[in-house]
This record gives C-alpha cells, structure tokens and sequence, in this order.
C-alpha cells in the first residue's frame, strides 16, 4: 500500500526544528513534503545530485556554491534537520524577533547570519578569508564567458580595495559586513511564505 | 469417504457453473451490448455521484477527528509554497545596489558585492519550491478519496471511516477488479481478432468503414473496463480527415479515451510483446504510423512519413502527444515543434482527468505498465474532461516553435492547467546549459555596459 509520507515526521522532531530554526508547524511540514520529494533514494537524505535535478537551480549560475553551503565540512549527504537549518537563513525577520534580548543565542534567521551565508558563498577554501582568486572565481562563475580576463581581474582589484580596511589584500567577515551595512539584507536575503 | 466429496463437488461445479453464467450474461447485457452501439445506461454516472457524497462525508470526519484529537492536519501544498517575485535579473540587482548605494544614482558601479543576493535568493527559492520537478509526481489531493495510496493523514481515521475503507478495499479488488480484468480481455482479444480479420478483406468503402466500427466499439470495451467516466465538450470541433489532433499527455490511457470518440491514426513505436501485437494487428484494418525504434531518431523520417499521410485527404486524422512524457496533469509542458513543421491543420484537445477517483498520471520511474494498469484498475474510476477546440493552422509570420506555443497556451487555458515552457524531458535528463548561459549573459551586461558609461564619460 506504501503511504506517501511512511517515515512522518515525529511531533517531537517538528517541536525541536521549531525551536532551532522559528519556522511555524505547517511549514515544516510542507518542506517536509518538499525534501522527500526530493529524495530520490528514499534514504532520508539528499545527495548533491538530488539538488541538481531541480531545473531551475541548475541554471543558476551560482547553484553548485548554494548546493554545497548545504553540506558541511567533508559530507556528502543532508538530513532534514541540516536542510531545514540552511532553509532557516532566508526565514524573514518578523517584526518581534527584531526587539529579542540578545541573551536568546542568535537565530539563524538574524541579519549577521544572513550576511555570513553570502559570505560562504564567496570563501571558497572556507577559511573565513575573500582572496582575489576566490572573488575571481565566483565572478567568472557569476558572467560565464562573456567577460575577459583582465576586465575580470580589474573589477575584482577594485572590489578588493573598496573592502579592504587592514590591508591583507582580502576581505573578512567584518569587512564584508561593513561594506554591506546600507544593504537592506533582511528583505532580500529572506523568502516569504505564503502560509 | 468417497461418497462424502462427490455431491459436494457436484453442487460445487453446479453453483459455479450458473454463477458465471449470470456473471457473463450480465456483463454482455450491461455492458458490451452498449458499448457496441455507442449506449450508456447511465449507471457509470450514478456510480460517480454516490462516491462524491462518501469522499465528502469522509473528508469531514477526518476533519472533525483532527480537530478533537487535536492534531495537525498535513495539508497539500497543491498551491506554491513561497512568494516568487516576478522581477528580471536587472531589476532586482539594480534594487539590491540601490538599497546600499551611498554614492548618487549617476555614477553606478559595476560590481557589488551584494550582486549575490539576488543568485542566492533565487536559488533558495527553487529549493523549496519549483515549477517542474513537482509536475513528474502524482497531484496530491485537497480531500481524501478513501484509497490509502492518495492519504497522508492516515492516523486521525474513526472506527467508521476505517470500515468504510475495508469495505471499499473489498469491493474494488473482489467486484471491480475482476470485472475490470474481464472487460478489458475481451476487449483487447476482439480488437486483434477483429482487426485481423478485417485485415483480409480488400482495400475500399467497407473495409474503411467496418475498421472504424470496429476500432470504436473495442475502445468502447476498454473505457468501460477501466470505469471511466467521460465527459466530451465542444464535439462539433472533432478533429476531421486530413488533420492533426495535438493533445496533452497524462498516460497512455489517454488514447482510448480519445479513440473511443472518434477515430484516429495513431503514430509510436513497435514495441515487442502483447503491445506489439495489438499494434501489428491494427495497422491490417487501417494505417496507423508505427516507426522501428531506430527510425524514431530520424526526424526527416518521421517528419515525411507524417506528412505523407496528411497529402491522402481521405485518411484518419493522427493522433499526437507532442510532450513526449507523460505529465501529472496540473501543467502542459513544451511542445515538440516537430509535429508543427508539417502542415496541415491542427485539432487542439485538452484532457483533464479529476483526480479524485483515481490518479491517472502514469509515473513511468515508478511503476512498470502492467502495475500502473492494475493499480488504475482498483481505484474507484477515471473520471475526465475532453474539450475539443478549434482547429488552428500555422499563420503567415509565426514559425513552428511560436505555432506550437500558441497550441500550448489554448489546451493550458482550456483545462484550466499551468502553461509552462519547461521541456517535459526534464522528467529524465538534464537541462541544457543554454539556460544557465543566457543568465550569465544577462548578468555579464550589467556590469560590462556600466563600464562603456564610464569609458564614454
């Protein structure tokens, strides 16, 4: 007979993921539903391939660097928990969240969070550092092949030196964030749910 | 001992022998004597009306015990999950800039860093919900329909509900089921033997017509054999002789729905087995299009086979699904321009099936044909939608892939579908690389034309 949905989601799962990441029951639910639709082996996990399938993300031109902010350090495979932790960075900030004490631990939600998940787009090496190979990297990845070298490496020059407050000749975290502070991050980094 | 068995086994063969005679006679009266002439005795629609009060009553009850035991209930996500925002690359990453910019709107840079924000968005966005992977599963359903295949709520079921799902489990695999089973035989077995026969006879006037005789009343057979209950709009606009009849494609069960109205030349492969010998049969009453699987990849091939049958006015208008994948039916996805180059004047026919009776959407990766047809034959019935609407031609200044969206778009709005221009290869292999340069490119303007600007000034 096989229901759809046979390893359902436990209430006390659903409690927890609540708690860590904010997003609402029926939300989870949903994205629930949305994972294991996904999973094509039906092992409880998503490989890399299984985020490739969706069409619309394999034409992003940055979609393997999003793929992978998914899998931590050295895995292969995601759960629903890790999944939903990543999904978590592009929840909106609501309006009561914004007065929280800062004694609650930072939701993953928050406008620094948000930041640090661009950021990881552009360290490649993952060693907290934007190196001029790394943002040329991502730069080619971002225009394909209709930008040379040179027009590539002057822009990317300029970047760097616009950032680049201690002079190491890259870019950290907190010079990212500093360049970004007009930014309105918290609407564009976030996705609306309509439920 | 012996003379224990034998008037057991005697009253035992009586019993059977009489009950199948009923059985049969019942079968012919009710339901081949009509399918013959083109009757219905209206019981299929009665049928139909009864299930849709139970499958009401049912949802309630799930409803009214989810609320007292005071769970959640799963709702479908049949609508989009997130908000999708439906502005171009340029105006987004020109918002983005213009959010952070401390310098004035004139002197625009060519890169930020907060570029990426719009990719990332993006990005996330399609993970949680995107347009086409969800079209290559089963719709889920807003209300339960008492099959434990379509049921994600399973636990919050009442004693009542429970019994009425047994009884039903009883009813379509004891008394559906077989009959089904029987229907469909007969009506595959006459339709090879039938069409063979008439094979024989020599080319003309009645051969022509005896073939489309038959071909109706076997089809007629088998739409009764999988209960399917359908409903024909706008038949002043079947497709005529000479034409092409383009339809969106859900499973193979689409072309008996279609052929039991109206009679088509079919155009696929050969394929090996009990299919193949159905379709070698009926190609002796009347040409249908079959291609060897290796003259499939010849375009040219296909395409004059095609058109060659068009020039001869007096044949059967062909029957084609220009998807080339069974879709789930909430969407129609691109249309192969290959049947549009030919010519001809094209029969759009939008087919809706209601999900609530039986999913009829075939998920090849999933299930072989011989489960998906058994599984289509223990759900309740098919029950369907067909709109034929006006026929269309190729105009002066539109070519074949502008001419194939135009199609697409009347069938979408029709059957009230989502009109999408992904390609429904999708279900099996990867998307082109195209796509992803086209994006690349867009985003490559942005910051190169900023910088001509500059030169300039």
């Amino acid at each position: 007979m096989g229901s759809r949905a046979s390893t359902l989601l436990r209430e006390e799962e659903i409690e927890e993921i609540k708690k860590e990441t904010g997003f609402s029951h029926s939300q989870i639910t949903r994205l629930y539903s949305r994972f294991t639709s996904l999973d094509k082996g039906e092992n409880g996990t998503l490989s890399r391939e299984d985020f490739q399938r969706i069409p619309e993300l394999a034409i992003n031109p940055l979609g393997d660097r999003i793929i992978n902010a998914f899998f931590p350090e050295g895995e292969d495979q995601v759960n629903f928990r890790g999944f939903m932790r990543t999904l978590a960075h592009f929840r909106p900030i609501e309006d009561n969240e914004k007065s929280k004490n800062a004694a609650v631990s930072e939701p993953l939600n928050s406008r620094t969070n948000k930041l640090l998940f661009a950021f990881q787009l552009y360290d490649l090496d993952r060693d907290d550092k934007i190196s001029r190979d790394e943002l040329l990297q991502v730069l080619r990845m971002m225009v394909g092949v209709n930008i040379s070298d040179e027009q590539l490496g002057s822009i990317a020059d300029r970047t760097i030196q616009e950032a680049d407050t201690n002079g190491d000749n890259s870019i950290s975290f907190n010079e990212f964030i500093k360049v970004l502070e007009k930014v309105d991050v918290e609407q564009k980094m976030s996705i609306r749910f309509l439920h | 001992m012996e003379l224990f068995f034998n008037p057991f086994d005697n009253l035992v063969c009586i019993l059977l022998g009489i009950s199948l005679t009923v059985w049969f006679t019942l079968l012919l009266v009710f339901i081949i004597v009509p399918a013959i002439f083109g009757v219905s005795f209206g019981i299929r629609r009665l049928y139909m009306k009864t299930l849709l009060k139970l499958f009401e009553w049912a949802t309630l009850r799930i409803e009214r015990g989810a609320k007292e035991n005071n769970h959640h209930l799963h709702k479908p996500y049949s609508n989009a999950i997130i908000a999708k925002e439906p502005t171009s690359l340029e105006e987004e990453i020109k918002e983005i800039r213009r959010s952070g910019s401390n310098k004035d709107l004139d002197s625009a840079s060519e890169f930020e860093m907060s570029d990426i924000f719009y990719f990332a968005r993006r990005g996330v966005a399609s993970i949680m919900d995107d347009e086409v992977t969800k079209r290559f599963s089963a719709e889920e359903l807003e209300s339960w329909n008492l099959l434990t295949r379509s049921n994600n709520n399973f636990h919050y079921i009442s004693l009542r509900l429970t019994v009425l799902w047994g009884l039903g489990l009883v009813f379509r695999y004891s008394f559906l089921l077989p009959l089904r089973v029987t229907l469909a035989f007969t009506g595959v077995g006459l339709l090879v033997f039938l069409t063979c026969v008439i094979g024989l006879l020599p080319n003309g006037r009645l051969k022509n017509f005896l073939s489309e005789k038959v071909h109706l009343m076997c089809y007629r057979i088998c739409v009764r054999a999988l209960t399917a209950i359908i409903t024909y709009h706008d038949s002043e606009n079947k497709p005529k002789k000479g034409g092409i009849c383009v339809a969106n494609h859900t499973s193979p069960i689409d072309v008996i729905i279609l052929a039991s109205d109206g009679c088509y030349a079919m155009v696929g492969q050969i394929h090996g087995g009990l299919m193949g010998v159905i379709q070698r049969s009926m190609v002796k009453a009347c040409p249908h299009i079959w291609f060897e699987r290796s003259e499939v990849k010849d375009r040219h091939l296909v395409a004059k086979r095609l058109s060659d049958h068009l020039e001869v006015k007096t044949k059967l208008p062909i029957l084609i699904f220009p998807e080339g994948t069974c879709i789930n039916n909430t969407s129609v996805m691109m249309f192969k321009k290959g049947s549009f180059e030919i010519g001809g004047t094209v029969y759009p026919v939008a087919i809706k099936y209601d999900p609530r009776f039986g999913d009829a959407f075939w998920n090849s990766s999933k299930f072989g044909m011989v489960s998906y047809l058994l599984r289509m034959m223990s759900s309740w019935a098919i029950v369907c939608s067909v709109w034929y609407l006006p026929p269309m031609s190729r105009e002066e200044d539109e070519d074949a892939v502008q001419f194939a969206n135009r199609v697409k778009a009347a069938i979408a709005r029709q059957g009230g579908l989502v009109d999408l221009l992904w390609d429904g290869g999708l279900k099996r292999g990867k998307v082109k690389e195209t796509f992803k340069e086209e994006q690349q490119k867009l985003y490559s303007k942005m910051l190169v034309g900023t910088q001509e600007d500059r030169s300039r000034s």
